[in-house]
């Protein structure tokens, strides 16, 4: 790391340990960390820094909610980076929100038109829950509302759209057959714009945090794949970074709970577990912050394909992955038959006969002399 | 002026020729090792086992036997038994030997041994490794050692003022001589559990290593001593020593049966009894090797064995070989580095450390014939 590359400029942190009420060093080892996750450089760690050390005007996110348990909000909330709160809160203005509004009724959906109309074309739509289109979707409505209208009027004029959370990017558990209200993702609504996915059950905080982040710093959102996902988060299957994936590739699997395999840590992949179908970043973010192996595959449940499309909640938990990469051989290496394991050379079995021979010979040798030389002294006292 | 004498004996024996000859055969394989083929040429290690005899036998065996300094230092200066001290000299002599020897068996287990130097940097020590504390514990515990040993060497050459001021700040290397060992000998056991589940469960005693590991060094300490003591009276004719054994014999009892008592309870509490008697190899070594262990408490027991020179010594050889058994069983017979993987030492491997052990003796035998080592007054 070069000297330049973390020079901040001559930029005075220290309104930021005033107004986060977080050390320099911890903040800037904060932020970059995420630029890390994202794969940007120090530099990108230090603009990062400086937009959220000093937001030139808040973007404000209007935050709808649909058909959902509320997860991808409660996982967010529960978020251990430094202030959390404070980051958030005082990056973005969240003009409106269900779960975290103070107001209620008339006056809150009074307040989000009144912020749309204000700041048309500028404001961040965060999508939280599926939004159910049969029978005019009908079965979800908010104000007299349903889902459906408020989500295109709301995107009409929106800068940027996320879907945050599995139900918001493809419908999540209430789209699974027979999907009785038509639940459908928000991608699949706001078919003529881009609407980039968090998706997951619940998703992951920092990949919230890290896209807005990114946001608030570049004014546009990271690069994304074919399913609008960022790509630094959802760029690889969960199987490439697992750490039960050295026990995959040698043929070694638990195959039921509590079994030897189980308990030693194998492969999850015999008892269904979807990593190789699931693209998500949780073998190397896991939850929580706080280590210790802390997502399902680390605490020894296979892997659900909560975040993708097609396996979570639409495949059975335990049926057997499709695998992306490459379907495990038939015949696996013969681990057995180990070439640079030599077995016992005759020599070798000699050498080491003798010795332990000589060592009891020399002690028999020296036992007799010893008796021997008890018996004379013996003798020659009595 | 010393109470220990030299021993005026002719150094070039039939036996010493012998043990010459392994020497000589052995530097071969050191040459192929070092200079020719390296370590893959000679030895038969491999991705499982890492570790062969030069680590097992030479340092981790090795440095045990090599405890003899160590428990009789315990037992003169800590517990303070003064009648054994004549018992010292010839007991750091082995030490001194058999730790600057394990050091140089560790030499050859290391891949890039050129860069032995860093264990003396302290700016590039890992304080991850669980190396770290043996390899600095063991290299200082030898400059210890000559340091301890230095009296007989300064005696030799009649170096009276320095001999003086040495003897004014022996005691704070002597208390060093007691500390250290403690430390390593207790880590031996440690590198045990960071082996994991690679140990078979019988001797894999998790927090309990350490404790098992330094009781079976004192145990073989002490029996070094009796065994060596009475070697040195049957090989080269000198008095017996037996009224000290005897008063060791008795000592080391009590560690066996602490040892053995602590090593059952262990598995007791950890649920592992039964796989002592559920057949296969693992329940064949370990019966084999407790069986070591407690026979020499039933030879220690019978009375009237303790005057019986050559019983003692049967005693004492069986706790070696028993201590030796734990090591090996933990390090190498029992255990599974995973699927395929198997080792025996190679030919070479095994002509190297013979060969050292064969310097180890005549080191011995020269110090012995040319400085005051052994004790000289008949005592009481």
């Amino acid at each position: 790391m070069s000297k330049d590359s973390l020079d901040s400029g001559g930029f005075d942190f220290s309104i930021i340990e005033k107004r986060l009420g977080v050390s320099r060093r911890v903040f800037l080892q904060y932020c970059t960390g995420v630029a890390a996750s994202l794969g940007l450089s120090t530099k990108g760690a230090m603009a990062m820094a400086k937009a959220v050390a000093q937001p030139a005007k808040r973007p404000p996110v209007i935050w709808l909610h649909g058909q959902e348990c509320t997860g991808p909000t409660e996982s967010l909330l529960r978020s251990e980076q430094p202030s959390l709160e404070h980051l958030i809160l005082d990056l973005i203005s969240v003009d409106y929100h269900q779960t975290l509004d103070t107001g209620a009724g008339h006056q809150v959906e009074d307040i989000k038109k009144k912020s749309m109309a204000a700041n048309k074309g500028k404001y961040l739509l965060v999508i939280e829950g599926a939004i159910p289109v049969k029978d005019n979707g009908v079965y979800c409505k908010i104000a007299g509302e349903t889902m459906l209208e408020l989500t295109h009027e709301a995107a009409e004029h929106a800068a940027a759209i996320v879907a945050f959370g599995s139900c918001a990017s493809w419908g999540g558990v209430q789209s699974a057959s027979p999907n009785p209200t038509g639940a459908t993702g928000a991608p699949q609504v706001l078919k003529d714009k881009t609407v980039l996915t968090i998706p997951g059950c619940p998703p992951n905080p920092a990949n919230f945090l890290g896209t807005v982040l990114y946001f608030v710093t570049y004014g546009k959102l990271p690069p994304i794949d074919d399913k609008a996902r960022p790509k630094w988060a959802y760029g690889r299957l969960i199987h490439e970074n697992c750490y039960r994936r050295p026990h995959f590739d040698a043929g070694r699997f638990a195959t039921e709970f509590g079994d030897e395999g189980h308990k030693k840590g194998y492969c999850l992949y015999k008892m269904g577990c979807k990593g190789p179908e699931t693209y998500n970043n949780c073998p190397s973010l896991e939850y929580n912050n706080i280590g210790g192996q802390v997502w399902p595959v680390g605490v020894g449940h296979p892997c659900f394909g909560c975040s993708e499309e097609g396996v979570g909640f639409e495949k059975p938990l335990f049926s057997l992955a499709d695998v992306k990469t490459h379907t495990p051989p038939n015949a696996f290496p013969d681990i057995a038959d180990r070439e640079d394991s030599s077995g016992v050379s005759i020599t070798a079995a000699a050498a080491a006969g003798a010795a332990v021979g000589v060592a009891i010979g020399a002690t028999a040798v020296a036992a007799s002399r010893l008796s021997k030389k008890d018996t004379t002294d013996e003798n020659s006292e009595g | 002026m010393s109470a220990h004498k030299v021993l005026r004996q002719r150094l070039i024996t039939f036996p010493f020729m012998l043990l010459l000859a392994i020497f000589l055969v052995s530097l071969y394989f050191m040459y192929q090792r070092f200079v020719v083929g390296g370590m893959g040429a000679v030895s038969n290690l491999n991705g499982g086992f890492a570790w062969g005899i030069w680590v097992v036998y030479d340092v981790v065996i090795g440095t045990a036997l090599a405890c003899g300094g160590y428990a009789l230092a315990i037992t003169v200066y800590v517990m303070n038994r003064g009648q054994y001290h004549p018992l010292m000299r010839p007991a750091i002599l082995t030490s001194l030997l058999g730790y600057a020897l394990g050091g140089f068996g560790a030499f050859f287990d290391m891949g890039k041994f050129w860069q032995f130097y860093e264990i003396f940097l302290p700016w590039n020590w890992n304080f991850n490794s669980v190396m770290l504390e043996v390899g600095l514990c063991v290299a200082t515990y030898i400059l210890i050692l000559t340091i301890e040993f230095a009296p007989a060497f300064l005696e030799r050459i009649g170096s009276k003022k320095l001999l003086r001021s040495l003897n004014k700040v022996l005691f704070l290397f002597i208390a060093l001589g007691i500390l250290l060992p403690t430390m390593h000998q207790s880590s031996l056991g440690s590198l045990l559990i960071s082996m994991g589940h690679k140990v078979d469960p019988l001797w894999q005693t998790w927090h309990f290593q350490p404790l098992l590991a330094i009781l079976s060094a004192l145990i073989m300490g002490f029996s070094i001593v009796v065994f060596e003591a009475s070697l040195t009276t049957a090989g080269l004719h000198q008095d017996d020593e037996n009224t000290l054994l005897v008063g060791l014999g008795r000592i080391i009892k009590w560690l066996l049966v602490a040892f053995v008592v602590i090593r059952i309870g262990v598995l007791a509490g950890q649920g592992k009894l039964g796989l002592i008697f559920a057949g296969g190899s693992s329940s064949l070594f370990f019966i084999v090797e407790m069986a070591l262990f407690i026979l020499p408490i039933f030879l220690l027991m019978v009375p009237g064995a303790n005057r019986n020179a050559s019983q003692l010594l049967v005693a004492a050889v069986c706790m070696l070989f028993a201590g030796a058994a734990y090591r090996f069983d933990a390090f190498l017979i029992t255990f599974n580095p995973g699927p395929g993987y198997t080792y025996f030492p190679s030919a070479p491997e095994i002509m190297i450390t013979l060969g050292i052990i064969s310097l180890e003796i005549m080191l011995y035998l020269f110090f012995v014939k040319k400085l005051p080592v052994l004790h000289g007054a008949k005592h009481a």
